[in-house]
This record gives C-alpha cells, structure tokens and sequence, in this order.
C-alpha cells in the first residue's frame, strides 16, 4: 500500500465516525400537537383545531360496544387456539379504538383493503366475525366474499393489498363513483417496497384511497426505529399527499380523522396516509412470545392509555351511560364469545377435494386429470372396505 | 374471409385494439405503453384513439402495475398489462405469485382475476443482460396462472383475444425475435381452446415439441431433416400450461420418438415435465428415451455468445439423429 493511498483513507474514515454520530436516532415523537388527540387517556374530550367530532349518547355508546364486543371476540379466538382449536390467531388486542374508530367511518359502499388483524373493522363492515376464523383453523384460504360486505380478504403478505386498494381506488374514480378506499397496513409493512408503489402510483393518479398504517410499535420482535428514521406519518409528504398522525387509542380521533381523510378522498383530492399511533398488546400471533424483546414496563405504560377504558371513563363521567347499559354489554359479550366457541368447534372440514376447487376460473384439463386421480384414489379405499 | 399477411407485432396491435372496442372493461396499462407504443410498438396508436383512460402509462414500477391491476381487476376491469421485458417481469413476481395467482382459490371462487400479462420473452436480438430471458417455466409451476406463447401471428391474434376474455390470470409470452415475422392471419375464423395444442408440421419418425420462437427452428429442421430422407413432426404446444399432453402423446404413439425444444434452460424446464409425463404415457411407444434441447444453467449469455446458447438448427438436429440412432 502507497503512503498516499493510506493517506486519503483516513479522512473518509473519520468523516464516517463523524457523521454516524451526528444521525440521529430518535423513537418516533408519541405525543404533542402532531398527534391528533380529541379524547386523552383520562377520559377528558379535547379539541383539536383541524378536526372535530360531534356525536350522540347513542352513538358514542355504539362506539364503546363496538370495542368491548371486538375485544371478547378476539379473546375468545385466543382461548380457541390455546385450546387447540385454531392454528394460529392475531390478536388485535389493545387496536380497538384504531380500528373501529376507522371502520365506523367508512360509508356502506367504501371498500376496505385489510391485513390479517383487521377483526375490528370486519366488524363494522357486518362480516359475520365467525367468517373470519377459517383461515386460521385451516379450512380455507379467507372464503367470504369480499363483494358482500366490500370488505376484501385478508393478505398474509405484507404490504400486498395497499397495491390492491390503489388499483381499486383508480377503478372507483374510472367509474366516476364518490366512494372512497381504505388500505390497512402496519409499521413493518411501510418498509416494503409495494407501500412506496402504492404512495406513488395513488399519488400520481390522484387515487380516493386512504392508507391507514397502524403504528403498533412492533412488527414482530422489531421495533418502528427498525423500519423507519422519520415519523411514518411524514413519509407522505414526500409522496405528494398529506400524511396525519393520530392517536390510535382514542376512538373520537380515529373516526374524525379517517372521515376527514376519506371526505377529502371523495372530493376528488386523492390520497392520505393515517398513522394511528397505537399498541399491540398481546403477541404478534400466538406463535410469538413479546417477553423476548420487549419489556413488561412498556406494556404497563401502554394499558393507562387503553382504548375501552377511556371511553368508558368519559361515559361514566358524562353520565351517557348507566350501570344497565354495561350489563346488557357484559351479557351480550358472552353470548357473543359462546356463539364464536361453538361455530369453531362445528366447523367442519373441507370435503377432500376441495383441493381441486377454485384453482382456475375457467377449468383446466391438467387439475381435471389430477381430481380424478385423487378421487379414484380415495375410492380405493372405500372398495377395500377401509 | 378478411385473410392477410402481417407481422406478430401487428397483429397483437390489432388483436388489442379489437379488445379495447369490444368491451369498455378492458384496458391496457405499462411503462411506455401510451404515446410511444409500447418499447416494440405493440400498443402503437391505441393511446391515441383510446385515451389515457384506456391505454395507462404507469410510473416505473412492475410490483405496482400488477399489484394494481389486480386491484382494478377486483373493481371490474380486465387490465391487459405490458411488462417490457422479460427480465424485469421479477419485481412484479411476488404479487404474481402471492396474489394475482391465488385470488380466485382464497375467496373460493367469489373472485374473478381476469389480467392478463405480456411479456416479450426469450434471446436473439442481441440486448444487453436481463432482456433475453426464458422465465416460463417459473410461471408454469404456480397453480393459478396459465402460460402461453404464440408461434405466429394468426395464434397471437386470437390468442390474445382469448386471453382477454379468459377469467384467469394469464401469462402471455411474446416471442419478441419474431415480432416482425409475417404470417396468414385470419381474422374471422375463431380457433379451437387457448391450451390446445397444434401440429404444425406432419411427420412419421419423430416428433419435436416446441413453443413460442423455437417453433420456426423446429420447423427449419424438421425441413432439413426431410432432405435427409427423416419426416420430422413439429407440434406447436402454444401453451406451457396447462399442457396438451393429449396432443403429445398422439404424436408420440405414431412417430415413437419425441424431442423436445426450447430456449430456456434444460434444468427444471417445461422439457423436464414433458419427458416426465409422456415417459409416463407412452412408455411401450418409445423407440427411444425423451431428448430434451435448451438453455444451459447458466445465465444468459452476453449477446457475443448467445448463438451458442440458443438452441439452433444444428443442435435440433443433432438430437434428432441420436434419438433415431437408438
């Protein structure tokens, strides 16, 4: 090596050293006049200069049922695959708020474009919640119709179906229809490259689609500053649209926020990125254990700004509902959780040859070769009396 | 009877232009698509007379432009999309593979996916890496798509007609070496189904198999071998899935030897499951074992060297007279 060639290495390796330490490696702000929050964790309605929110006893109690029934439910799938019943289940425990607060601001002919944790706004779209079971008891691949109640079925891959909401959204706007898009993804999912494809084409063809990326701090064992050096929220900007960030937790700020962004999506103004800032309380999935990554102390921190109990706290004090009301929601949770635990367990297998099914729209001769096959296998037995 | 002569890319040109009249539904969606028609012009004039509407330059993107022709597809559009070249069709393979293939099974069959995907594919213009390349039997494998290639422009015509109109999701190969190869096209006659197979050389002693732009060579060396005295027959498979395996194997049964061609690597390739299938059916027909012509496992050669890759008339025939010296 010449002596000027180690000469010119060293100021591009301290030039390096210098400016690792100047980047910053900040956690995402959770708080502050960023975060649009209408009801705080003590239960206490506030203002927020953009957006407002007006509802009735009625419809604020209709909110704090939605949550409760969502949560039951989702606690009974967990019982169900602890007991062996369900493969797998991902639990939305502690998203409540984020997801009903958006579903409830979806108009009947919205279409919603789900991961596979949206049990809260398959409930808003009225998809009977025992639909969504299937696919992890493993009889089917998601099986619902998707056109019945505009609610798409769930993607595994992450960040796949944001794609799918622009193509769709593009389609609404090609009809001249005034109904809008909702993209659900997570924080892990914004690292993939089709949400970056998404942003841009919804962006260049002025698409009435909403993303909005639940921010629940883990994807699996990795946190948000593993997927992201800015607030995921700003990442809009960059993209041409307006990116918000709202507190996931409080119900009252998902939908006003959700409705605004979806308002400006029918007006014709394109997309909108809505970082919920939320928090996955359980697992992952059942497969996971979070006691591997993350500490006890954050989930604690995170349970004084649970979603049910904060709504419940403003209910109370606003007296918008009584003992009675909370009783009638307790009885109904149960038979709610009964009717999920005994649809599961009569769930029954798919016929054999279900395999077959579906695999083409318009036939193929090689499955026709390959059913018969099977079958005539499957005869063999019933003929040797097995 | 509207019967002339024109090129492949010609005719694809009108066989899209034929789709865009007929059904309001149907769009075509790409990089360059619109006012430059297309990179091998295929899609010339249509933005023109169909509108940006219809005929939709997308950003650079190949995830994005399937990913959101699936959504599209779901909205009720039957988006004919445009992946420049062979080798960049892999961005877009996961929401191939993941999505666009498995839609219709995971809502068992709620959901229609009707998007059809051209890709110009294949060697022998000369172009730098990744512009050359035979990824059929990548598609091949997934259950879901189907996987076709004209040889010619009356099966580009109408197959691509037929692959509009097709409920599945299907993958379009475009020999883009014979592009500007001219042939009869009829434009009335409709033809049998898009998987079936066609003869298109008769012959005795044995039979090459091939598809999209190995059908010429076979043709010439089924030509050459006939001076030689050996009647070559040349099947045109036309789709790479699902297969004719019928066809084959009539074929088979009469000439007794089979060959089977294509640019694509040998390993793993549509030839393997052809050998595998027709060993199968044909076991007491075989004179000899299934030969199969092809790419190396190796990448695809910079342009210098791509004639020795691709399977020519000297190495087709080489296979034919080891397969009638057994």
């Amino acid at each position: 090596m010449t002596v000027e060639s180690t000469a010119a290495r060293k100021p591009r390796r301290s030039s390096k050293r210098t400016s690792a330490a100047k980047t910053p490696a900040k956690t995402p702000e959770n708080s502050g006049p960023q975060l649009v929050q209408l009801l705080t964790p003590e239960g206490e309605r506030v203002e927020h200069p953009d957006f407002e929110i007006d509802l009735s006893a009625e419809e604020l109690r209709g909110l704090y049922r939605d949550m409760v029934l969502t949560r039951r439910f989702d606690a009974e799938a967990t019982a169900l695959q602890r007991q062996g019943e369900l493969g797998l289940w991902a639990s939305l425990l502690g998203q409540e708020a984020a997801q009903i607060g958006s579903g409830r601001a979806l108009r009947d002919d919205d279409y919603v474009f789900p991961t596979y944790r949206e049990h809260g706004v398959a409930w808003c779209r009225g998809v009977d919640p025992t639909n969504l079971l299937g696919m992890f008891r493993g009889v089917n691949h998601g099986g619902w119709d998707p056109n019945t109640n505009n609610f798409h079925l769930y993607t595994i891959v992450i960040g796949s179906q944001t794609l799918h909401a622009t193509g769709y959204a593009m389609g609404v706007a090609k009809d001249g229809a005034d109904s809008a898009v909702i993209a659900y993804f997570g924080d892990g999912a914004s690292s993939q490259g089709d949400v970056a494809e998404a942003f841009t084409f919804s962006a260049v063809y002025n698409a009435p689609v909403v993303f909005f990326c639940q921010n629940n701090q883990w994807a699996i064992s990795e946190p948000t500053e593993k997927q992201t050096r800015v607030p995921l929220y700003q990442r809009a900007q960059g993209f041409g649209f307006p990116g918000v960030r709202v507190d996931g937790n409080d119900v009252l700020a998902c939908l006003a926020v959700t409705r605004s962004a979806l308002e400006r999506a029918r007006r014709g103004e394109g997309p909108t990125l809505v970082e919920a800032f939320t928090y996955r309380m359980g697992a992952h999935t059942t497969s996971d254990d979070p006691t591997k990554y993350r500490a006890d102390e954050e989930r604690a921190a995170w349970e004084a700004k649970d979603p049910i109990l904060r709504l419940r706290t403003y209910l109370e004090k606003q007296e918008l509902a009584d003992a009675a009301f909370f009783t009638a929601l307790e009885e109904e949770s149960e038979s709610l959780g009964k009717r999920v635990r005994e649809a599961v367990r009569a769930m029954p297998d798919p016929d054999r040859l279900a395999i077959f099914d579906h695999a083409y729209a318009d036939g193929n001769p090689l499955v026709d070769e390959e059913r018969a096959q099977f079958a005539a296998y499957q005869a063999s037995f019933a003929e040797e009396g097995n | 009877m509207a019967a002339e002569k024109m090129s492949i890319a010609k005719a694809l040109n009108e066989s899209l232009r034929k789709a865009l009249e007929t059904d309001p539904k149907v769009l075509i969606m790409g990089e360059d698509v619109g006012k430059l028609g297309g990179v091998f012009r295929i899609t010339d004039g249509l933005q023109k007379d169909f509108g940006e509407g219809r005929v939709i330059d997308t950003p650079l993107a190949e995830s994005g432009i399937v990913g959101t022709a699936i959504g599209l597809a779901l909205r009720g559009y039957r988006p004919v999309v445009e992946i420049q070249f062979d080798g960049f069709v892999f961005p877009a393979y996961d929401q191939i593979v993941t999505q666009l293939a498995k839609m219709h099974a995971r809502a068992l069959g709620k959901i229609k996916m009707p998007v059809v995907i051209r890709i110009p594919y294949g060697g022998g213009i000369g172009a730098v890496e990744h512009h050359s390349e035979s990824p059929e039997a990548l598609f091949a494998h997934v259950a879901g798509l189907k996987v076709v290639s004209p040889s010619n422009a009356s099966d580009a015509y109408w197959m691509m007609q037929q692959a509009v109109q097709s409920d599945d999701p299907i993958i379009f190969f475009e020999p883009k070496r014979r592009y500007w190869d001219k042939g009869e096209l009829d434009t009335e006659s409709i033809p049998g189904p898009l998987h079936k197979a066609a003869v298109a050389r008769e012959g005795s002693d044995l039979t090459l198999v091939a598809y999209g732009p190995m059908v010429k060579v076979c043709l010439e060396a089924a030509a050459a071998a006939q001076e030689e005295g050996k009647s070559v027959e040349v099947l045109d498979l036309r789709s790479m899935s699902p297969i004719d395996f019928d066809a084959v194997q009539t074929s088979v049964e009469k000439t007794g030897r089979l060959v089977v061609v294509h640019e694509a690597p040998v390993f793993y390739g549509s030839g393997a499951e052809i050998a595998a299938r027709i060993t199968e059916r044909c076991f007491y027909h075989l004179e000899a074992p299934v030969l199969r012509v092809g790419g190396y496992h190796a990448p695809y050669p910079p342009a210098r060297l791509e004639d020795e890759y691709l399977p020519g008339l000297d190495r087709v025939l080489d296979a034919v007279d080891r397969s009638l010296a057994y």
